[in-house]
């Protein structure tokens, strides 16, 4: 798994108030955490501040899973 | 829904309209009610920020707006978006021109035509949540509500460029790294800073605040018109109708834009 999973999922379970066992790599995000549009906009900058990274919306559109995500963190580290 | 006070010298203008202040004409008019109350000579500040978890606001109500197009026969649809934009327009300009220090709080979505509202103001203050972003060119539109002169006025052209031209949004640091926000503030604490910035407004001389800021943020006219223009002219196609509807039919919570 990538470097920066651990991280995600620790930051998601805090965040969201959700076992972080449950974050899986190929768990959908979404529907993992329940989240709707607004709180994923908050969860970028949120990452985006944690692993001091900028990530383009546009890299993230097709990203569903955590394992995807913190591929998309990696790549931008 | 929209809801202010006057405490010394400084209104604040509290946005309440949920899900996530969207612009149509339920929240113009309110904005104009406000506009047309304010004593400008008994105040120094105002601050606008929001009240709704989402964020300062989403920007344009595009359910309204694909309605209030469908709604019409199709001669009258250009005529009508046009009063809409001269009407969004005057009342950004109004703020835009207020002699007061405009100050705005900004948290969560500050997305669209909710980012052409912030940027009429003089300063903004950035929670560490907000995210900035005009997604217009991925519906098949540009920004119409004074958006593109009011930022080029801001921030340098790369960024302004970037923003356009991809859609993307962008986080606070980032906002307050490029001179969009001056302030980058724990989560639930830009209101208190945003009262901090007004008391000190607060203390100058009324005709010197007042021509300080006529004399540095003047109002892009021209760019302004120009851009009421190159927006009717880019709705009127079937590439903004399209998008609306895909918009007004998705129940999906992920973001739908190309």
């Amino acid at each position: 798994m990538s470097a920066s999973f651990d991280r995600l999922t620790q930051l998601c379970a805090k965040r969201y108030s959700v076992d972080a066992s449950i974050i899986k790599p190929e768990g959908d995000i979404f529907e993992t955490l329940g989240i709707d549009s607004f709180q994923a906009a908050e969860l970028m900058s949120e990452l985006e501040m944690e692993f001091d990274v900028e990530i383009p919306d546009y890299e993230l559109q097709d990203i569903k899973t955590f394992g995807a995500l913190s591929s998309a963190i990696d790549e931008r580290i | 829904m929209f809801r202010w006070t006057l405490r010394d010298g400084t209104y604040e203008l509290e946005m309440g309209r949920e899900p996530c202040n969207e612009i149509g004409t339920t929240v113009l008019a309110e904005l104009e009610r406000f506009l047309d109350q304010v004593d400008t000579e008994n105040a120094s500040a105002l601050i606008i920020h929001s009240t709704v978890r989402g964020g300062f606001s989403a920007g344009a109500d595009l359910r309204e707006l694909y309605n209030g197009l469908m709604d019409v026969p199709e001669k009258e649809q250009e005529p009508r978006l046009r009063d809409f934009i001269e009407r969004i327009h005057s009342v950004m300009d109004r703020i835009d021109m207020l002699p007061l220090t405009t100050i705005g709080v900004v948290h969560g979505i500050c997305f669209g035509g909710g980012f052409e509202l912030a940027l009429t103001c003089d300063i903004l203050i950035a929670e560490k949540n907000a995210r900035f972003a005009f997604p217009e060119l991925r519906l098949g539109v540009v920004p119409g509500f004074g958006g593109i002169p009011r930022l080029r006025r801001d921030v340098s052209n790369a960024v302004v460029r970037d923003l356009l031209l991809t859609g993307r949004s962008i986080n606070a640091k980032k906002a307050v790294a490029c001179g969009l926000a001056s302030q980058m503030v724990p989560v639930g604490a830009g209101l208190r800073a945003a009262r901090k910035t007004a008391e000190q407004a607060n203390k100058f001389d009324p005709e010197s605040r007042r021509a300080c800021k006529e004399f540095m943020k003047p109002l892009p006219r021209e760019e302004l018109d120009a851009e009421k223009d190159l927006f009717v002219r880019l709705a009127m196609r079937p590439v903004l109708q399209a998008a609306l509807k895909k918009f007004v039919e998705s129940d999906d919570p992920r973001p739908y834009l190309p």
